[in-house]
């Protein structure tokens, strides 16, 4: 018999994507394989590269807003939001305290319906192939029609302008948003009994692609994936934005840092999520929606600012660059994804092939938002 | 095994639960009052003419530069049948470049552009790209027939 020292082995390289249907859009892995470990993986980002921050500079801060949407395509709100808190902070914009309460409660719902996503898209990562999937975008649309109702648009809202939101809430929005939260309840309960103590899902996922606090912390990784190694980071309380020191809510973390902790952190964050917008629907109060003195053209000092939210998938910051005028010198987007995406190759090395799709669920990427 | 038990319960408790999908070639959703198509023009029927006055400010604030606009002076002023001393003269909107932010409604000051908050603003697969640039008769033809829900954007 020959022994097993004697053979000589041979790395293959597999290509993974661009069009690999649990890439969640247009990505690509290299991954150096042995047998049926993973050695190395190297990713390719680019292929959703529209050049958004590029394309800002030659807009004015009101013409921009449209294209935050599209950068951040599952939580539209929150990139939105990002976006005009810091124009404001350019621009030194006071925001009525009506409009920082639809934010605040289209912010929570967006997140929602984004942990939605994810739990669904998770499922079928995971092998649990439709059934999640199909609990999961039942509910999402329950919201996803308060938003066509509130913005009258499906995905690109453009609802949030520097210094308010565009349009006042339709006159029954407050009874509508109590109508659906039930439902909202109602699917994170159904979605917590096929899942959490689900045999496959639990095979699939405890232990796979742990990290310590150190480390996400040295990767720079932010929200649900950084909360899941344990460490209670989270922007809304730690560097309170808007009006968020105003809720009660509490930060759930994990204790591996493995996949299965990322996703039962996104499961209580949509239970926080409900809380806050429970909270903020009572102290709705009355009054304008934008500020009074708004110019029509928004003209900026010579200055540098940036502002951050907690987005879905973590800290979503944007940064200007403005030499006075009505347009940018520069602005940069810190998206989540792309900080997530990069501690990938720390994730997977080391584990079975089957696994990096599991893992790369998990870290919940929006390809738009990597490639801006 | 607890975990297929529980799933099983998730299973048969919604089992009877009534679908919420529709099936949309054959039935329409209801679409929300404010709903945002793609842009058209107003059709002012008091002096029958259209609102637009060819002013340039929808043009000039499109993020995306899908209109084109030309000015002319109006017919009916100088027989003093309309207040309005200059009309649109063409009107050319672009669908297939239009993102749909909203913002020429914003800047018009004259309520003349208003979104398509109907059916007819999404349904407009069309052969070739050309086809979904639309000229000023096509963007005035569905207010004028009355064919448009009553909120227009403020």
């Amino acid at each position: 018999m020959v022994q097993e020292q004697e053979l000589e082995t041979l790395d293959i390289n597999v290509n993974m994507g661009p069009q690999h249907p649990s890439t969640h859009g247009v990505f690509r892995m290299v991954l150096t394989i042995d047998g049926e470990r993973v050695m190395d993986v190297e990713p390719h980002v680019g292929y959703m590269h529209r050049g958004a921050e590029k394309l800002s500079e030659s807009m004015d801060y009101r013409q921009a807003l449209g294209y935050q949407d599209r950068t951040e395509y599952l939580a539209q709100f929150l990139a939105e939001h990002a976006y005009c808190l810091a124009v404001e902070k350019l621009l030194g914009l006071e925001v009525p305290e009506r409009a920082e309460y639809i934010r605040v409660i289209l912010c929570e719902l967006n997140r929602i319906t984004s942990h939605f996503m994810f739990l669904g898209a998770f499922g079928v990562d995971v092998g649990i192939f439709g059934t999640v999937f199909t609990y999961a975008f039942r509910e999402r649309e329950y919201i996803q029609d308060i938003f066509e109702e509130v913005t009258g648009e499906r995905l690109m809202y453009g609802y949030f302008r520097p210094g308010g939101v565009v349009w006042d809430l339709p006159d029954n929005f407050v009874q509508r948003v109590q109508e659906v939260l039930p439902h909202t309840r109602q699917g994170v309960k159904d979605i917590d009994l096929l899942l959490t103590d689900n045999e496959i899902l639990a095979a699939r996922s405890r232990g796979v692609g742990a990290m310590n606090a150190e480390d996400a912390i040295d990767w720079g990784l932010t929200g649900p994936l950084l909360r899941a190694c344990g460490v209670p980071w989270d922007l809304r309380k730690d560097r309170p934005y808007s009006i968020y020191d105003r809720f009660e809510f509490d930060i759930p973390v994990g204790q591996y840092g493995d996949v299965y902790d990322r996703y039962l952190v996104r499961l209580e964050e949509i239970r926080q999520s409900i809380r806050i917008v429970e909270q903020a629907l009572e102290q709705l109060p009355e009054g304008p929606i934008l500020p009074e003195k708004l110019p029509r053209r928004l003209r900026a000092p010579e200055a540098e600012v940036y502002a951050a939210v907690e987005a879905a998938r973590g800290e979503y910051g944007i940064y200007i660059v403005s030499k006075g005028g009505d347009k940018p010198y520069r602005l940069k987007i810190r998206s989540p994804s792309f900080s997530n995406l990069s501690a990938l190759p720390q994730m997977t090395i080391g584990s079975y092939v089957a696994d990096v799709v599991a893992i790369l669920g998990s870290i919940d990427i929006v390809l738009c938002d990597v490639d801006r | 095994m607890i975990g297929i038990l529980k799933g099983m319960y998730v299973t048969l408790s919604t089992m009877l639960r009534k679908p919420v999908t529709i099936q949309y070639p054959s039935t329409h959703r209801e679409v929300a009052e404010r709903d945002r198509a793609f842009p058209i023009l107003l059709w002012d029927s008091e002096v029958v003419e259209p609102f637009c006055t060819g002013c340039h400010a929808c043009e000039r604030a499109c993020p995306v530069e899908c209109m084109t606009v030309t000015m002319k002076d109006n017919p009916l002023h100088a027989e003093g049948k309309s207040k309005r001393r200059k009309i649109v003269d063409q009107f050319w909107i672009d669908y297939g470049r239009c993102m749909r932010c909203n913002i020429c409604v914003e800047v018009c000051n004259f309520e003349a552009i208003a979104m398509n908050n109907t059916w007819a603003g999404h349904e407009l697969s069309k052969y070739n790209r050309d086809s979904l640039v639309l000229d000023l008769d096509q963007l005035l033809a569905q207010h004028k027939q009355g064919k448009i829900k009553a909120w227009v954007a403020e």
